[in-house]
């Protein structure tokens, strides 16, 4: 029942948000914020419960709800919760909350559209992470979808409807596709067994033929890594992360992409597992290129959020190399590297919004010389700045070292690349304090600096990403706990 | 005839019954009012009726109609469509036409016709019911006689539908020249005798294929759709989208099970080939178009296309798929357009994307429903469009059509492009402050029904599904 009710928590609360706008103008931003605050407490609670090992033996599964959908197809509401999908929740709801919170301000024109937005986005995002019927998978992957167009395309920057377009098309073409695999696998498994079912479970050990199983791989692969982003289906990424209001970069960066990693962990490795490893050094390369492109890219960006936008390329790069290397380390490294970047790439489209705000532009070069205006949001700055080219003590750098590490065993040479995008990320990530913060200022400016709520967001990443640097035990001992399906299924 | 014949038909007699009292109605007094509430009142006579007929044994009356479930879920369709086509019909006419009652009579009998279609079994009742269609929908397009392009549209219509009808009846001439049969078994009976089909019926075929192609708007017999949608009243526009295309459709199934169609691969690639090039022609045309009728018309040629898809690959998943997204496409349809309706004043048509601009922000609602309605054409879950998409895409994976499959794919996101930017201009902001006008309640209320029906089909299809189940079963 939990399950159902982290999903249905954020969706009603929408249409509460929507509502409560007739009564006062403020009133969306209280609900949402109270909603994400509530599934957050419910989700933290859970983890607490579940931290007790007596949970884990047997199978994996923490929490499983069922109930008949479309018994015509063998569809059903399938929701099932191991480690993997407990982390990705309380994420969720710790970046929802925060994405309320950073359009305290921001966000002036119909408050209460835009919240349900933002509520319909992060249940769509919980679904995904939750289901464990292939086709509600494929529904909620949908439902995430026109709420984001619309946060992008109503609340966004300049250029913002064809921002908003692309990314849709981009997402909407992989999605198809992907929706033609599992349809196949569906009809595969019944010629198999003779019975018509989406469930995750059954389809997971269906004996089909090489080929088919090859083509099938692929459909998902391209839907995941399209969101993902990698390499050469990047494309809808920075115009969509520059265009988005702060609330919806965030979202995006933090948990959307997200949906693609957790995607090729949950479905592609394990229903898959032959055709992964015949695809995997192809996707390793892919995954190195991303990561040193990406990082080229960045460097040569003018704009903030575009510059952020082109790490997340990068980042996400690591994923891919580490998924498909099939070991516990590369795997506990891809987990830890979900989050890491979703609270370090998330602060930063935070800052990005906060300078927007005080200056009005989000041009590098015509900024420079803050630190004396704005010493608070410098150090903050630099913290995430330092965690995001993987400064030992805060979380990415657990993450890639994982990842690194466990990469090793299995591609040398892509991990030899792979590494080298740590010194890019070092040369990105400065340039950003250099430009902003440091170097001469152009004017004399007295602003505002972080105000109580804006620390209010920024101190509860900080305390996350230090103590995923220094403690990160509880973590990747609950990923690890969702491992196994995994790592049996690939171990072959 | 037997009672139980003409129990048997009673929907239809009262609808045709209807259409006699609306004449003497309209000789009596003129009042809008009065004609539109009779009017009303005789569809929902009809679906009453047509709740308390027998369902489960197909009941024939030789030689011209079969009344089988198929025939009875399909003629409660066709009456909802014309139902909710009325309650938009009202206000849209009362801001217009001095001589608003005669659109009832001819929507009455129009509606006959197509009862008539979906229960014949015959080439006669065919021919009938096609041409009680065709020639009230004549009066039906040109109807706002005032305007220049409602009467264009009505000439146009009246010329192509003509001709498409002189080809259906020569078609059928052939084939019964050779076969001697008229009813449709019989033919399918006097085919499997043949080994290579002579000339003639090869002929009759060709040219029956044009006949109903022209009537569902499928490409290249589709040129008249756009022309049609754009001068045609409104809701006549709605009326000829669900209506006249549904009606052909369920007689097209029909035919096409009792001559055994699915054996003829020479017939199956004609119709594949029609449904790529309706779905590229179709989604292809409607990017270029900056009139919202146009483009809706064209979304429709293509969804045709989608249909056909789901036809064409038989069997019973693809037989329930094409029932279930013509259900979908009739709602959408429908709302669609009386959103259009809706919005137009007295001198225009709501028809220019400007007109959509910052609609989300002048009549939430409509603009909601609208989303919702074009949202469902573009497939997107928690509408009915996205389940009857999914039940086409199963239907097809299972009779393994790739290469249909993998067209419809790359057309699906084709198609995204325009619905989106129809929603994207909804969203535009507002240039200046929000008027806001009174909407008729009735057609809010129609409008409101049909959004709640997408939506409950898109989320719980489970009961519809079942019901068309059932319904393909007692047919066999």
């Amino acid at each position: 029942m939990i399950l159902l009710a982290f999903i249905l928590l954020p969706i009603l609360g929408a249409f509460v948000a929507w509502l409560s706008s007739a009564v006062h103008r403020s009133a969306p931003r209280w609900v949402a914020l109270l909603v994400m605050l509530a599934g957050l407490v419910l989700s933290a609670g859970l983890w607490w419960q579940v931290q007790d090992d007596v949970y884990f033996v047997g199978d994996h599964w923490l929490r499983t709800f069922e109930l008949p959908w479309m018994p015509r197809f063998g569809i059903s509401f399938s929701l099932a919760l191991d480690g993997l999908s407990l982390l990705m929740v309380v994420l969720t709801f710790f970046l929802g909350a925060l994405s309320v919170m950073v359009s305290w301000n921001e966000i002036k024109e119909r408050v209460g559209f835009f919240h349900f937005n933002i509520l319909f986005v992060l249940g769509g995002i919980v679904g995904v992470f939750l289901t464990m019927d292939l086709f509600l998978f494929y529904f909620f992957w949908e439902v995430m979808l026109i709420p984001m167009y619309f946060l992008i395309g109503i609340w966004g920057h300049a250029n913002r409807t064809y921002a908003a377009f692309k990314f849709f098309l981009f997402t909407q073409a992989g999605g198809l596709l992907m929706l033609l695999s599992i349809l196949g696998l569906y009809f595969i498994h019944h010629s198999l067994t003779g019975t018509f079912t989406f469930s995750y479970f059954e389809l997971l050990h269906t004996q089909m033929p090489l080929e088919a199983n090859r083509w099938l791989m692929l459909g998902f692969l391209i839907a995941f890594i399209v969101k993902l982003p990698a390499f050469p289906f990047h494309t809808w990424l920075p115009d969509a992360h520059t265009e988005a209001p702060t609330a919806g970069s965030v979202i995006l960066a933090g948990l959307l992409l997200k949906t693609g990693a957790y995607g090729i962990l949950r479905f592609v490795i394990p229903l898959f597992p032959e055709a992964s490893h015949y695809f995997a050094p192809a996707i390793m390369l892919l995954g190195a290129i991303g990561i040193l492109y990406g990082g080229k890219l960045a460097y040569a960006q003018t704009d903030f959020k575009r510059l952020v936008a082109y790490t997340s390329v990068s980042h996400m790069g690591f994923v891919l190399v580490g998924a498909f290397a099939f070991n516990a380390l590369a795997y506990q490294g891809v987990v830890m590297q979900m989050i890491t970047h979703g609270i370090s790439t998330g602060a930063l489209f935070m800052i990005a919004g906060s300078l927007y705000e005080r200056l009005h532009t989000r041009e590098l070069d015509r900024m420079g010389g803050l630190w004396p205006a704005l010493p608070k949001m410098g150090v903050v700055t630099m913290i995430f700045v330092m965690a995001s080219l993987g400064l030992p003590g805060l979380g990415n750098f657990i993450a890639e070292f994982l990842i690194l590490a466990g990469s090793w065993q299995a591609a040398p040479w892509i991990t030899v690349a792979a590494t080298i995008g740590l010194v890019v990320a070092t040369i990105y990530s400065l340039r950003i304090m250099q430009k902003v913060f440091f170097g001469s200022s152009q004017r004399e400016y007295t602003l505002p600096d972080l105000s109580l709520r804006e620390m209010l967001m920024m101190v509860p990443l900080i305390i996350a990403i230090i103590w995923l640097g220094v403690y990160p035990q509880p973590v990747i001992n609950v990923a690890s706990r969702a491992m196994p399906s995994v790592a049996i299924h690939s171990s072959k | 005839m037997s009672a139980s014949d003409l129990l048997s038909l009673l929907p239809l007699l009262i609808i045709s019954g209807s259409a006699v009292i609306a004449i003497l109605l309209v000789a009596i007094r003129r009042n809008h009012r009065v004609m539109h509430a009779f009017t009303v009142f005789a569809f929902i006579c009809a679906l009453v009726a047509l709740y308390f007929q027998p369902y489960a044994v197909p009941y024939v009356i030789a030689p011209l109609f079969v009344v089988d479930a198929f025939a009875l879920f399909n003629t409660g369709l066709i009456l909802l469509a014309g139902l909710s086509v009325l309650f938009l019909s009202y206000s849209y006419f009362e801001q217009r036409e001095e001589r608003k009652e005669e659109y009832y009579i001819l929507l009455l009998l129009a509606t006959v016709g197509g009862m008539v279609l979906v229960i014949s079994q015959h080439f006669i009742s065919l021919f009938l019911g096609l041409e009680t269609m065709s020639i009230s929908l004549y009066g039906l397009i040109a109807y706002l006689r005032a305007r220049e392009r409602s009467d264009e549209a009505g000439i146009k219509y009246l010329l192509l539908a003509a001709l498409s009808s002189a080809f259906l009846l020569f078609g059928m001439a052939l084939v019964y020249a050779e076969s001697g049969r008229m009813d449709f078994t019989g033919i399918g009976i006097y085919l499997k005798t043949l080994h290579a089909a002579p000339v003639a019926v090869v002929a009759g075929f060709g040219l029956m294929v044009i006949g109903v192609g022209f009537k569902l708007g499928i490409v290249p017999f589709h040129m008249w759709a756009p022309d049609i949608y754009e001068g045609a009243p409104l809701p006549v526009a709605a009326y000829i989208a669900t209506v006249s295309k549904g009606s052909m459709l369920v007689l097209l199934m029909r035919f096409y099970r009792d001559i055994n169609g699915y054996e003829y691969t020479i017939l199956w690639w004609v119709f594949a080939i029609i449904a790529m090039a309706s779905m590229f022609a179709g989604n292809w045309l409607a990017l270029l178009q900056q009139n919202v009728k146009r483009l809706l018309a064209y979304s429709s040629i293509a969804h045709m296309g989608y249909i056909l898809i789901a036809f064409l690959a038989g069997q019973e998943a693809g037989q329930e798929a094409v029932i279930f997204y013509l259900v979908a496409y009739v709602i959408t349809s429908i709302g669609a357009f009386g959103v259009l309706a809706l919005m137009s004043d007295e001198k225009n048509d709501a028809e220019n994307l400007e007109d959509f601009s910052g609609l989300f922000w002048r009549q939430p609602w409509l603009a909601a429903i609208f989303t919702g309605m074009l949202l469902s054409l573009a497939g997107i879950p928690l509408t009915a469009g996205f389940i009857g998409k999914f039940y086409v895409v199963a239907a097809g994976v299972d009779a393994e059509l790739w290469l249909l499959l993998v067209l419809l794919v790359i057309n699906s996101v084709i198609g995204l492009f325009y619905y989106i930017r129809l929603v994207a201009i909804m969203f535009q902001p507002l240039p200046g402050p929000a008027v806001r006008r009174r909407m008729p309640f009735f057609g809010i209320f129609a409008l409101s029904a049909l959004m709640i029906l997408l939506l409950w089909l898109g989320v719980y299809p489970s009961a519809l599904i079942t019901v068309i189940r059932d319904m393909m079963l007692t047919m066999g």
